[in-house]
């Protein structure tokens, strides 16, 4: 039961305690169909994938079979997609698939700040990279001023408290071994 | 006795106490701050408690798991947003209340009522446990089998409007647990091929993913919201427990409610504060102040949710078996801390048991005496930017992710996971059957198998009482499932979906 199914029950509630939270979707979300649509062309193309993804054994009952549960759970998903497809066909649609669609992707910009991120970590250092990515993001978001400030101190704090004091194990950055010796092994070891 | 002895010998250690501390404190913090909740909070700290004793790093979690719902209802209460989703019913009552200027009373209501009910709850199972200890044993892979179903059919059948959805997310769970090579043949299942599939999918990096990645790209995604901060002053605590103390009746079946929804798995927190809702409602001399700012709402919705923690850890130690997202993540910290739940743990480590029941009831008294204090501070907290704070997500949730073995390929699946986490949540789907899926996908698999070589006919799987009891739960489950429906298309002939 999520959060948007209680809201819905609670208001009934406040006027009629017999009411319970809704069995049927009250309407359809954009991009609703697009959604099942993709999870059911993915769900059929890993059953046509089974016959050389899974093996079946010889002389095996069924339950040990290891292609037993893939088939399963991937028919699962191909039912209830296709099921859940054609409910939500007779609801009421809101338009807007394509731009709903559209907010999908945008997200990936920030998964590319992530990964970016991610990648930095290993060639400049945890401490670099987290102070860039931080303030980096702050900016991109339109935040100016102290927010930036807050940005940086926060950065600070999680290398500060994850790598330095709590010794999460986070690789040091390529970049640190042109510091001089003495200076070389606290980067690495704490940075 | 000697069993209580030898669990705070367990127990009363500095580092214990202080993971207790900083686990309930920060529960309480990251509760409070509507868009983090339990489960990002669990999911990005669980990496970063690999290094420490299992006892260490499990108390460390549990005060996170166990406190966020106390800090949660601050916001409900206080800007009518919830800080968790179980504090929802919260602000139909607390929120007007708050606009009539009595927002500290609705605040000391609603921490007197989560107090009440955690503490409830907790004694209950204390003494439930030696009763827990006896049956336990009987579970052999068949119950647990049945069990797992049964945790599976109910988390699918608990999503009204979104049952389909749920069940196919549910099946996406096992298809994932799948992936990689299977344990018993040693073949290869959906690798393509590819050398970084055959360890299978880490359930770790799916719940970073699913639940951090996915609400930093929600908090991005949205605008940032403008808070007004009512001015409410510092809980007292004489006044605060005088007025509790006459909704006394409606806290201790609500919270009766929580403990009972908590041990059943699939059910949890909603299922239970929709009851003592309803049942508070039901038996009030002002039924219509319900949802206008009825103090016996809040009362009714704190004390069943804050009785589910301690409840739902029931069939998690006992079998083995999550009952929702939280408790399948708690699932994951026992082993990565090879605590193994289920029947030989009752059976042979009761101590740690207790210990752990203990762990919870000092939680409750460590967030009461912090949120009497720092309720201010925690009101602040609130006022920080969302997409401010999906950056800081973003930020902690590497460290959850690349910390477990320094991989990009982590990464990379764990913001795969995050955009499709994001899609759903977009989409008002649930997580949960996702994870579910694949903790309890696995548990189904090989017990299955195990219990297969055992049983020649379909009926021996299910004739000890046990399973039968279980198995005739989950067709009362189905069927009463199928009369909701049938009740709801005479009730409403106009044209909707079927579930």
């Amino acid at each position: 039961m999520t959060l948007a199914h209680l809201n819905c029950g609670a208001h009934l509630m406040a006027d009629d305690v017999s009411e319970e939270p809704h069995v049927f979707p009250l309407g359809r979300k954009p991009g609703e169909m697009l959604f099942c649509t993709i999870m059911l062309v993915i769900g059929g193309l890993l059953i046509a994938a089974i016959g050389w993804e899974t093996t079946w054994l010889e002389g095996k009952r069924l339950s040990a079979q290891p292609r037993f549960w893939p088939t399963l759970s991937l028919s699962g998903v191909v039912l209830f997609a296709g099921l859940n497809w054609l409910s939500r066909s007779k609801v009421e649609r809101t338009p807007g698939r394509w731009t709903e669609a559209g907010i999908w992707l945008r997200s990936l910009e920030f998964i590319g700040w992530y990964l970016l991120y991610v990648w930095a970590i290993p060639i400049i250092g945890y401490l670099p990279a987290t102070v860039i990515f931080c303030t980096g993001l702050t900016l991109r978001l339109g935040y100016r001023g102290r927010a930036v400030w807050a940005a940086i101190g926060f950065a600070l704090f999680v290398v500060l408290f994850f790598k330095s004091a709590m010794n999460v194990k986070i690789p040091g950055g390529a970049l640190y071994q042109l510091a001089p010796e003495g200076l070389r092994y606290i980067l690495l070891r704490y940075f | 006795m000697e069993l209580l002895l030898s669990s705070i010998d367990l127990i009363a250690r500095w580092d214990v106490m202080a993971a207790l501390l900083i686990g309930s404190i920060g529960g309480v913090i990251v509760g409070g701050l509507p868009g983090v909740g339990a489960a990002v909070a669990i999911a990005i700290v669980l990496p970063v408690t690999f290094s420490l004793e299992p006892i260490v790093g499990l108390t460390a979690l549990l005060g996170i798991y166990g406190s966020s719902m106390f800090g949660g209802a601050i916001p409900a209460i206080l800007v009518n947003t919830p800080g968790t989703p179980v504090n929802a019913l919260t602000t139909y009552d607390g929120y007007p209340m708050t606009l009539r200027g009595e927002g500290r009373r609705a605040l000391s209501l609603a921490y007197s009522a989560s107090f009440y009910g955690a503490i409830f709850s907790i004694v209950a199972l204390m003494f439930l446990a030696p009763v827990l200890a006896s049956i336990a044993p009987m579970f052999g892979s068949r119950e647990i089998f049945v069990a797992a179903l049964l945790g599976i059919t109910l988390v699918i059948i608990t999503h009204r409007g979104q049952v389909l959805a749920a069940a196919m997310l549910a099946s996406i769970g096992i298809f994932l647990q799948t992936i990689g090579i299977e344990p018993s043949a040693y073949t290869q299942r959906f690798t393509f091929g590819l050398g970084w599939l055959q360890s299978g999918i880490n359930l770790i990096v799916v719940v970073l993913g699913l639940f951090a990645v996915s609400q930093a790209l929600v908090l991005f995604m949205d605008k940032d919201k403008s808070i007004k901060l009512p001015n409410v002053g510092r809980p007292k605590i004489l006044e605060q427990v005088r007025d509790f103390w006459i909704y006394k009746r409606v806290a201790t079946v609500g919270s009766g409610f929580g403990v009972i929804c908590g041990m059943i798995p699939g059910v949890g927190e909603f299922m239970s504060q929709f009851m003592s809702y309803a049942y508070a409602q039901r038996t009030s001399k002002t039924p219509e102040l319900f949802g206008k700012g009825n103090p016996e709402g809040i009362v009714a919705s704190e004390a069943a949710n804050n009785s589910v923690p301690a409840a739902a850890m029931i069939p998690l130690l006992a079998l083995g078996i999550p009952g929702e997202e939280l408790t399948a993540m708690m699932l994951a910290v026992f082993y990565v801390h090879n605590v193994v739940p289920g029947p030989q743990l009752f059976a042979n480590q009761m101590d740690f048991v207790l210990a752990l029941y203990l762990c919870l009831l000092l939680l409750n008294i460590i967030v009461i005496i912090f949120l009497f204090f720092a309720t201010g501070t925690l009101m602040k907290a609130m006022t920080i930017p969302n997409r401010f704070l999906g950056m800081m997500i973003l930020t902690f949730s590497l460290i959850g992710v690349y910390s477990l073995r320094n991989s990009l390929t982590d990464v990379a699946i764990a913001s795969g996971f995050g955009v499709f986490g994001f899609i759903l949540k977009r989409l008002d789907y649930p997580t949960s059957p996702i994870i579910l899926g694949i903790v309890l996908g696995k548990l189904m698999e090989d017990k299955l198998r195990t219990a297969m070589a055992r049983v020649t006919t379909p009926w021996e799987f299910i004739d000890r009482p046990i399973a039968f009891i279980l198995f005739a739960m989950i067709v009362i489950a189905v069927l009463f499932q199928g009369w909701t429906i049938i009740r709801a298309r005479r009730d409403r002939p106009h044209k909707v979906s079927d579930v």
